[in-house]
């Protein structure tokens, strides 16, 4: 009896069915990550007595007939979003023995929903990372490939989804975080607006940019993540006060006729034949489905990467300088305050994240600050602009996640620029705080996944969903599993 | 050579809201350390702030009350330095977009009233406390503080000494109070202080290097730093030296000002503007609404006590000084109606009393009925002036009633003419050299006569009866 690769709606389903009870799902579950996860390495902490217990109550409700979006259904959760009672890392050491004592919002409302967590997974440390290798602990493989990055910084919730490790999982895009590593294991992954999922209890990077989605086997279960997360939240001032619709009802909405942009900005160098290729069919796909393809510009897109590289650092160097060694944490003994300062955060942090740490300070420093900080700014404005300008003539656009499908481990970190270069299409979105969807569209020659984007403006989450649905429908790469 | 100082003065008024800034722990004074805290005021990762509207609703009414324009849109921003007490590594506060510009508050120089303008006034958060173990080389940090809402007024270099800084610290105070948001101690650190002065040849338009002056944790404080800081300033340019921008802090034990960081060690706070907290806007129904409440303010009081109650300019500004004191009087002079009295009073007898126990009228068991009470039984004559002070002082301490403290103490004053004057003749028939004296023209004498009286009725007699019969008596043979 198989559930590993069951969609988070089928196990919703057999579970109501009692064909099989949380317990033994969960179970099941653990017992294939003895199996797999050696290989894939794609948790840093696993929960399993705290999720034996979660389904046993689960469980109770079930039999109790109670109707919960998530009852029984395990999920893994990102290691910068905080449990309460459970170790939460960052993949730092930093906060190698963090336990907080207060749940992300998203958290309480998993929970509410019968959620179970089976544990935390990898992720570049603070997120900071396009292939999970900045994991102060040890890298994540990917599933299709052990020998290659599952991308990052999500790279081990996108693992662990992709390598039926869990059913499904929550992740954080900053700048791609979310949407290239789906791009890289072959799953689903969405970066939602700016402002529709709270943040509360999500360790921050770069609070402009960061928001947590989902990453899961299908679009529709992305779209049953969202309805649970997403809404207004108190304790997030950022959190936009708006309904949710319900997502779910949407996936079928009628598209025809709907206008898809291409940006041609966005196939020019660097974009691997493969990947192009990949986008061209994909294309097609939306023509078969009824929707106009067309060509649109997004001018100011060459200046995302530099623009987010000052932004989303700035932020940083501020957002980490709670790590002092005073409160919680690491702390390196020093023969006086300074000295303390200087030697935790110096052994504390890895080395991307005193890189950035260094790249923000300097950006926001006197004298420099109109030169870098206020100037990248006004190049996210242009940006924001770009999309509204394009999203007046097209209701989509579609784009490559990724300039290439996943990497050699190793093979990029020498060159943080390089690096950086694994989020060029995806970076605009988190400046513009639209909506980005990641999802399957082929297989390379080699037999690693390809991803498709979707985006979409501000709070259009129902529509990109219903496209993506649709898309995958027609495609059916969904049901296609690595063979581990 | 004749200078002037010019001075601009930084404060930072802790606020009375029940809660923090950008969480919803206590602001509460004097709990026990790192009680009063949450992951939120901790900085525990991941975790976000709040703000708290009443800050703002505080924030609006002090702009109101300083004539101080309102920005629709106004942002906070994060300035950034690593310090224990500071658990985020940044300050969130305001910069480029504060709540409030412009504006001024009014003081008394001699009989004129001037205008010192504000810059701006801004909202922000404490930070936490540092404790030094007096025995080890160890540090602990108390959070309670941490978060607690501040404004800080910053106000233009329009102050021209100390006296003016004093008097321009004391009317924003007496502001503060009457707005209720703020309580106004300096010495627990409520209201708190930093000076930039620097000084220029009189008649000079020039601004010389500005020092920027910190720990003055009173009114005498701030007098004595700026004194000295002007008479240091002085000496080095009449000796030709330069004055260095830096920042010094006072010495109370000695006096003086002592260099704490020069101008090349001046942080950089990398301010920016917090993208955990959307902008804040203020629209005119807000700004409306907070008008509604405002009490009357201590210059319309002042206005009104010296039209109202025929007081001087110089009594007005003392009584209006706290808005309890102003009540007390304004009740007062409802049941007693002679107001120069009860002023003059209130500024001898009370303030001493009041200053010397660092009270406000309220806090004590005076209260405008037995003040009164007291103020008729003089004015009846029942008591005299020097037995009125003693009832007052024993009212003061105890609350009881002053006819009782007068019965029971047998202050009574005798003012019969009868028995005073058999007691004043007595008194001339035994003293016939000092009678002789009066009656060659030594009037003064008098005072002797008076005296003696005073001391055979234990001091009960009415001294102005008794200074008419007695002019009586010499007068006549
Ligand atoms: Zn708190």
């Amino acid at each position: 009896m198989s559930c590993f690769w069951d969609s988070l709606l089928s196990l919703r389903e057999r579970l109501a069915k009692k064909e099989l009870s949380s317990q033994e799902l969960v179970k099941h579950f653990f017992e294939r990550i003895k199996e797999v996860e050696p290989k894939v390495r794609a948790y840093i902490t696993l929960t399993e007595e705290g999720a034996l217990a979660q389904a046993k109550e689960a469980d109770k409700a079930l039999a109790a007939g109670e109707n919960k979006p998530l009852l029984g259904i395990p999920l893994a959760i990102k290691d910068n979003i905080c449990i309460r009672g459970v170790r939460t890392t960052c993949a730092s050491r930093m906060l190698e023995n963090f336990v907080p004592t207060y749940n992300a919002t998203v958290i309480e409302r998993l929970r509410d929903a019968g959620a179970i967590f089976l544990g935390k997974t990898n992720l570049d440390e603070f997120a900071m990372g396009s292939s999970t290798e900045n994991s102060a602990f040890f890298p994540t493989h990917n599933p299709w490939d052990l020998e290659r990055v599952p991308g990052g910084s999500s790279g081990g919730s996108a693992a662990a989804v992709a390598a039926g490790l869990c059913a499904g999982a929550l992740g954080s895009d900053t700048g791609g975080s979310i949407r290239q590593p789906a791009s890289f294991c072959g799953v689903v992954g969405l970066k939602p607006t700016y402002g529709r999922v709270s943040r509360y209890g999500l360790v921050a990077f770069a609070s402009s940019l960061d928001q947590i989605g989902p990453l899961t086997r299908t679009v529709a279960d992305t779209a049953l993540l969202l309805q649970v997360i997403a809404g207004p939240d108190n304790r997030d001032s950022t959190c936009v006060d708006q309904e949710v619709p319900d997502y779910l009802a949407a996936l079928d909405m009628d598209l025809k006729g709907c206008k898809v942009g291409v940006p041609k900005e966005y196939f020019g160098q660097g974009l691997s034949q493969e990947v192009a290729q990949a986008i061209e069919a994909s294309l097609e796909v939306m023509r078969d489905l009824g929707l106009e393809v067309k060509e649109v510009s997004l001018p100011h897109s060459p200046y995302a990467i530099a623009a987010y590289y000052i932004i989303a650092p700035a932020e940083a160097s501020s957002n980490l300088a709670r790590y002092d060694g005073v409160k919680y944490g690491f702390r390196a003994e020093g023969k006086d305050l300074l000295d303390m300062y200087k030697k935790t955060r110096s052994q504390g942090f890895g080395p991307e994240v005193k890189r950035r740490i260094m790249i923000g300070t300097y950006a926001l420093s006197a004298g420099y600050y109109d030169a870098y900080y206020k100037k990248a700014s006004q190049v996210r404005t242009l940006i924001t602009k770009d999309f509204a300008e394009a999203f007046k003539e097209v209701d989509f656009v579609l784009g490559p996640v990724a300039p290439s499908p996943a990497f050699k481990i190793g093979e990029r970190t020498a060159d943080p620029l390089e690096m950086y270069l694994s989020d060029i299409y995806t970076i605009s979105v988190n400046l513009a705080g639209i909506v980005g969807l990641s999802l399957p569209c082929a297989f390379s020659e080699k037999g690693l996944p390809i991803g498709l984007q979707i985006m979409g403006p501000h709070f259009s989450e129902e529509r990109v969903l219903a496209l993506g649905h649709q898309f995958e429908r027609a495609l059916g790469l969904f049901k296609q599993h690595p063979g581990l | 050579m004749q200078f002037e100082a010019v001075i601009g003065l930084e404060v930072h008024a802790q606020l009375t809201t029940a809660s923090k800034i950008f969480c919803s722990c206590s602001t509460a004074f004097g709990a026990a350390p790192n009680t009063h805290v949450c992951e939120v005021c901790m900085a525990a990762p991941g975790t976000l702030p709040v703000l708290n509207k009443k800050v703002v609703d505080y924030a609006i009414k002090l702009a109101l009350a300083t004539n101080a324009t309102i920005h629709p849109v106004a942002v906070f921003a994060r300035k950034n330095y690593f310090y224990p007490d500071l658990p985020k590594g940044y300050q969130i506060s305001q910069y480029d977009l504060p709540i409030a510009t412009g504006g001024y508050i009014q003081i008394e120089v001699g009989s004129q009233t001037k205008r010192i303008r504000l810059v701006r006034i801004h909202m922000e958060e404490d930070a936490g406390k540092l404790i030094h173990d007096e025995h080890r080389p160890v540090s602990f940090v108390d959070f309670n503080r941490t978060g607690v809402p501040l404004l800080e007024i910053v106000s233009e270099p329009d102050i021209r000494s100390p006296e003016e800084a004093v008097a321009y610290l004391k009317k924003l105070r007496a502001i503060l109070r009457y707005l209720e948001i703020c309580d106004g101690n300096m010495e627990e650190g409520s209201l708190r202080c930093d000076a930039n002065i620097s000084i220029r040849p009189l008649g000079s338009k020039e601004l010389g290097t500005k020092v920027e002056l910190k720990n003055m944790n009173s009114f005498k404080h701030v007098q004595r730093a700026l004194e000295y800081e002007i008479r240091r300033q002085t000496a080095l340019y009449l000796d030709g030296k330069e004055i260095i921008q830096e920042t010094r802090l006072f010495d109370v034990e000695k006096g003086v000002t002592v260099s704490m960081r020069g101008k090349e060690e001046a942080h950089d706070y990398r301010y920016f503007p917090d993208p955990d907290l959307v902008p804040l806007k203020v629209d005119d129904q807000w700004v409306e609404d907070i008008r509604q409440t405002l009490p009357e303010l201590p210059d319309v009081k002042k206005e009104r006590f010296m039209k109202e109650y025929g007081l001087p300019a110089y009594d007005a500004e003392i009584i209006i000084s706290s808005r309890h004191l102003a009540e007390f009087f304004e009740a007062c002079v409802k049941i007693f109606p002679k107001p120069k009295i009860v002023s003059n009073w209130i500024m001898t007898e009370v303030l001493r009393e009041l200053n010397r126990e660092g009270k406000e009228i309220h806090e004590t068991k005076l209260t405008p009925e037995l003040f009164t009470e007291l103020l008729k039984l003089l004015e009846d004559n029942v008591i005299s002036s020097t037995a009125a002070k003693k009832v007052f002082s024993e009212v003061y301490k105890t609350g009881k009633r002053p006819a009782q403290i007068v019965e029971e103490q047998g202050l009574r004053q005798e003012s019969d003419e009868e028995t005073l004057r058999a007691i004043c003749q007595k008194l001339v028939k035994e003293h016939p050299k000092e009678v002789e004296k009066y009656r060659s023209g030594k009037k003064g004498v008098i005072g002797f006569f008076v005296g003696q009286v005073m001391r055979e009725t234990k001091g009960k007699a009415n001294p102005k009866v008794v200074n008419k019969l007695l002019t009586e008596l010499l007068e006549s043979e």
